[in-house]
């Protein structure tokens, strides 16, 4: 991965919320890179601040929350401390977003052909003719039949598939160089869940843009990435080749996941559970933020575990990788 | 803690004993602590109690007797405050047009307002809760006349509904209790169906069916009780309401008789005085009903916040 | 659907009925229906020509059937006062009501909407604080207290704007209206700001409270997301949204505006029919009060009806229920 093939860099990404009842370290002390044309998966459960991270990329952390420390190197340039204006010249033209639920991203008292020709004029200066042209080639893109006449719909017109891939054409309307992907199959039908990985994944190919995909299913993220980093509890405890990660991973924790995926090895076995809960990050006590529910954990994992890098192109969080046994 | 102690004889009916009562944070003490960390609601709670504390004993506590002849002079009226009268008493907020003493005038005023407002809330809040026990327990038919009743008085302003009862019984503190009640019972009956309808699908109920206990007494001992948070709240808000729309039809001549002067009167007499600029015969009244009223409101507000279970953690 | 209209439509006539019975017996029984019925001050043998022409002298259900006959001709009896018929009275007078209750409506919209989405986009900055404060005074102040605080304040002290009537009119389309001219626009401008603070405050809560939510909402998010400025943000996406229940409810509450304005109308001797219908309280003229309290009667159960039937065609959920009901 050399640097000048990186579209995005995150060092160090410390994004905390100030509530009355305390600091909570959503994303405490992320670092990853995507390279161009690149899908990388971020995998966690919820609360594992893997959403609250690529709202920072984007730069739309609600208050109380706030990036605290960190770099967000995008193209070249830090995101960390650019104003209001540059940012939102950057948002929806360099930086896209796709979020969950396609039935509520899109707003229900306006046209389609609004939505997305404003998206358009918000980074153009060009004729509004121009951008609806735009937005109807974008339509036709993503699969929508009849796009012109689909242009002048409602959102509650179009079903969840069809919403989620008019999100889609409208994340794509400026080429942007990275999408970040916040869950977008996880509120669909399984068939059309399918279809929308299949989509996003040749879209990208197709415009060369990067991809970030947030989503707690690994078994979503194993089909569609080329990286993987996997979340906790607001750290990436481990990160690799999708290839490695499914393989072998050697966090407990990523093995924990990939252990409650149903697969055909596990058919008739009883299917393996993480046991307890993810902990709360408010006032989360130093240490390995797994511990608690770890099987191999010990008086050494009271101590915070530095990342490590066991092997070329991997990130370890852990002081008992499985792959020390391993070895 | 001691507030919390000092509180509790206070109110029976949220200490009527329910199985947790028995531990040490009780949901009464969790509610009466959750009401005091607002400092707004605080004070109007404190200020509302001076003010019913001066209703309830204005005749022991008034400077003067405003309605005892003997003791007004007409040398004495329009008078600004702090004036002193010719036996050399001093008005704080100076006389109205008959020469009374206007604190002592607001005094007794509250004191006919506060009493007509809370009476009607009272008699409102039986009559209400009554009925909309009945369309929550009974359903059906019975459920679906009384809710239609509800729902078509409710269409129609307070106003417009006094209006046309006063208009039709004529003045009178009966005939305004009656105009007020019925303005009132509707938002009880549909608070309290509303939340015993959600009561009555719980298993306690059922538990207390099938031990054959009588219709009234699963009404009043057990759906009754678990209705109060939000009557609590709709009490303040329609206690609130019906002083204001007293006061309101006082003023404009159909509410209470001149015999009962109540503060809507008050601010009546002081209006013609207004062009003059005598205005303290209309605006200290004025502002007595106005602290009356946001007090009640501010009150009622918290009660809203710390009674809803959707925002209870 | 037919079947719903058909409900509603009966079920606004029962309740008309309902009403004109109240009244009627109010007024015949209650009272003394010769007292109330006649000039007090007519000599005895007009008492007894009137007793006869009202047939005072007949059975109760018979004189109903009278009272409703002559109401659906229109005829609710002759005001004592005016001698004119009390419909006629009534109907000369709506006009003026009208006006300050529009007026009072495009001030609780103009102002309200823009108030509450600022307190509700950022809740716990100083100013919210104070707007919403204003809102909890709006709601609690007794409107006509506030009425004198203003004539006092703006009419006494200052004697920036008239205190009473309507001021210059001018015809439209045969009704006079104020609003047009200079001294009837300065005329208007109080009793309809006393008129509107109530609804003021109504729809400043509503519009914060949509806005409160609307904001949490992913389709303002993926506005922003987009690189929508934050003026077309708020302009487009969270005004349009929260506009759709803020007017819904304005149009029910403007019957509610024309109740209340009889209390505006007398604390600034607005001659619309809330003043009428307050001095015939007092002057006993009871023809005239009887043909108010029909008419506005009717105006509401005919807005009821309306809104209920627009809502079930918006809303197929409530014709199903009532269907089945």
């Amino acid at each position: 991965m050399a640097g000048d093939e990186t579209t995005l860099t995150v060092e160090g990404l410390k994004t905390h919320f100030f509530t009355k009842a305390g600091v909570v370290k959503a994303v405490d002390g992320v670092s990853f890179e995507v390279g161009k044309g690149e899908i990388m998966g971020l995998v966690g459960e919820s609360g594992s601040g893997k959403s609250v991270t690529g709202f920072s990329i984007i730069g739309l952390v609600d208050p109380p929350g706030r990036v605290v420390e960190g770099r967000i190197i995008h193209d070249g340039r830090d995101l960390v401390g650019l104003d209001d204006e540059q940012m939102r010249s950057l948002r929806g033209n360099r930086i896209a977003m796709i979020f969950q639920d396609p039935m509520m991203t899109l707003n229900p008292v306006l046209r389609i052909e609004t939505q997305m020709v404003e998206a358009v004029l918000a980074h153009n200066t060009v004729p509004a003719a121009q951008a609806r042209e735009a937005a109807r080639d974008a339509l036709g893109q993503v699969g929508i039949p009849s796009p012109d006449e689909r242009l002048r719909a409602y959102p509650h017109q179009f079903s969840g598939g069809m919403r989620q891939r008019v999100a889609i054409a409208i994340a794509l309307l400026n080429r942007p160089s990275l999408i970040i992907a916040d869950e977008p199959t996880t509120a669909l039908d399984v068939t059309i869940q399918g279809q929308i990985l299949y989509e996003a994944q040749k879209l990208c190919r197709e415009t060369g843009a990067s991809m970030i995909w947030i989503t707690h299913d690994l078994a979503v993220v194993a089909g569609i990435a080329d990286r993987i980093s996997v979340m906790y509890a607001g750290r990436i405890v481990e990160q690799g080749t999708t290839a490695d990660i499914i393989d072998q991973p050697a966090h407990p924790y990523t093995r924990g996941l990939i252990g409650s995926v149903p697969s055909r090895n596990t058919r008739g076995d009883r299917l393996f559970q993480i046991p307890g809960m993810t902990p709360s990050l408010l006032n989360l006590a130093p240490g390995c933020a797994f511990r608690e529910r770890c099987s191999v954990a010990d008086d050494t994992c009271l101590a915070e575990p530095e990342p490590s890098h066991p092997l070329p192109g991997r990130v370890l969080r852990c002081h008992h990788p499985v792959l020390e046994v391993a070895q | 803690m001691t507030v919390q102690a000092e509180q509790r004889p206070g109110t029976g009916l949220e200490a009527a004993p329910r199985p947790e009562d028995v531990s040490v944070e009780t949901p009464f003490r969790r509610f009466v602590s959750d009401f005091l960390e607002s400092r707004i609601a605080t004070v109007a709670l404190a200020v509302f109690a001076v003010i019913a504390f001066i209703a309830l004993f204005a005749p022991w506590i008034a400077p003067t007797d405003p309605y005892d002849l003997a003791q007004v002079s007409v040398l004495d009226s329009h008078m600004p405050p702090g004036s002193t009268a010719f036996d050399g008493r001093v008005f704080v907020l100076g006389t109205d047009g008959a020469g009374r003493d206007l604190l002592s005038a607001i005094f007794y005023g509250l004191r006919i307002s506060l009493g007509v407002g809370v009476m009607s809330g009272i008699i409102a809040m039986a009559i209400g809760s009554v009925v909309g026990l009945a369309a929550a327990y009974f359903g059906g038919r019975v459920d679906t006349v009384i809710m239609r009743i509800v729902d078509i008085q409710l269409s129609f302003p307070s106003i417009l509904v006094a209006l046309v009862l006063l208009a039709v019984l004529g003045k009178g503190v009966d005939k305004i209790l009656i105009a007020l009640i019925t303005v009132q019972w509707a938002y009880y009956a549909r608070t309290v169906r509303a939340s015993a309808l959600v009561e009555r699908s719980k298993e306690y109920i059922d538990a207390a069916t099938c031990l054959a206990l009588g219709h009234r007494r699963i009404l009043f001992r057990h759906l009754l009780p678990n209705c109060l948070p939000p009557l609590i709240v709709v009490v303040t808000v329609q206690t609130a309401h019906a002083i204001a729309l007293e006061a309101t039809l006082s003023f404009l001549g159909i509410g209470l008789p001149i015999t009962e002067p109540s503060l809507g009167l008050l601010i009546a007499n002081g209006f013609e005085y207004m062009l003059s600029m005598k205005y303290w015969i209309s605006v200290y009244p004025g502002v007595a009903l106005l602290i009356t009223i946001v007090s009640i409101n501010l009150v009622g507000d918290q009660l809203r916040d710390v009674l809803n279970p959707r925002l209870q953690k | 659907m037919t079947v719903f209209i058909i409900r509603r439509l009966l079920q606004s006539v029962v309740v008309v009925a309902v009403m004109s019975l109240l009244v009627f017996v109010g007024v015949n029984i209650v009272g003394d229906p010769v007292d109330m019925l006649i000039n007090p001050e007519a000599d005895q043998a007009e008492i007894e020509r009137v007793i006869r022409d009202l047939g005072l002298d007949r059975p109760l259900h018979e004189q109903y059937g009278y009272f409703v006959v002559n109401a659906l001709q229109g005829d609710l009896g002759d005001s004592f006062i005016f001698g004119q018929p009390a419909l006629q009275l009534i109907i000369e007078r709506m006009p003026a009501t009208f006006e300050l209750a529009i007026a009072a409506l495009l001030l609780a919209v103009v102002l309200g909407i823009p108030l509450g989405v600022l307190a509700g986009l950022r809740p716990d900055a100083g100013w919210s604080r104070t707007i919403m404060a204003g809102s909890i005074l709006g709601f609690s102040l007794p409107s006509f207290w506030v009425g004198i605080m203003m004539i006092m304040l703006f009419a006494v002290m200052l004697g920036w704007l008239p205190s009473t009537g309507r001021g210059d009119t001018v015809p439209v389309l045969g009704v006079e209206v104020s609003f047009l001219t200079r001294d009837g626009l300065s005329h208007l401008l109080l009793p309809a700001i006393n008129l509107s603070l109530f609804k003021l405050s109504l729809v400043i809560r509503l519009a914060r409270a949509g806005t409160r939510e609307a904001i949490h909402q992913d389709y303002i998010k993926f506005a922003r997301a987009k690189g929508l400025s934050e003026t077309r943000v708020v302009l487009v996406h969270l005004l349009k949204n929260i506009m759709i229940p803020v007017v819904t409810v304005l149009g029910l509450e403007f019957g509610g505006l024309v109740a209340f304005s009889v209390v505006t109308e007398s604390v600034f001797a607005w001659p619309g029919m809330g003043k009428l219908i307050i001095d015939s309280l007092h002057e006993l003229d009871r023809p005239v009060v009887v043909a108010y309290l029909m008419i506005v009667v009717l105006m509401f159960v005919i807005i009821n009806l309306v809104v209920d039937i627009v809502y079930s065609i918006l809303d197929p959920r409530v014709r199903l229920q009532d269907t089945r009901a």
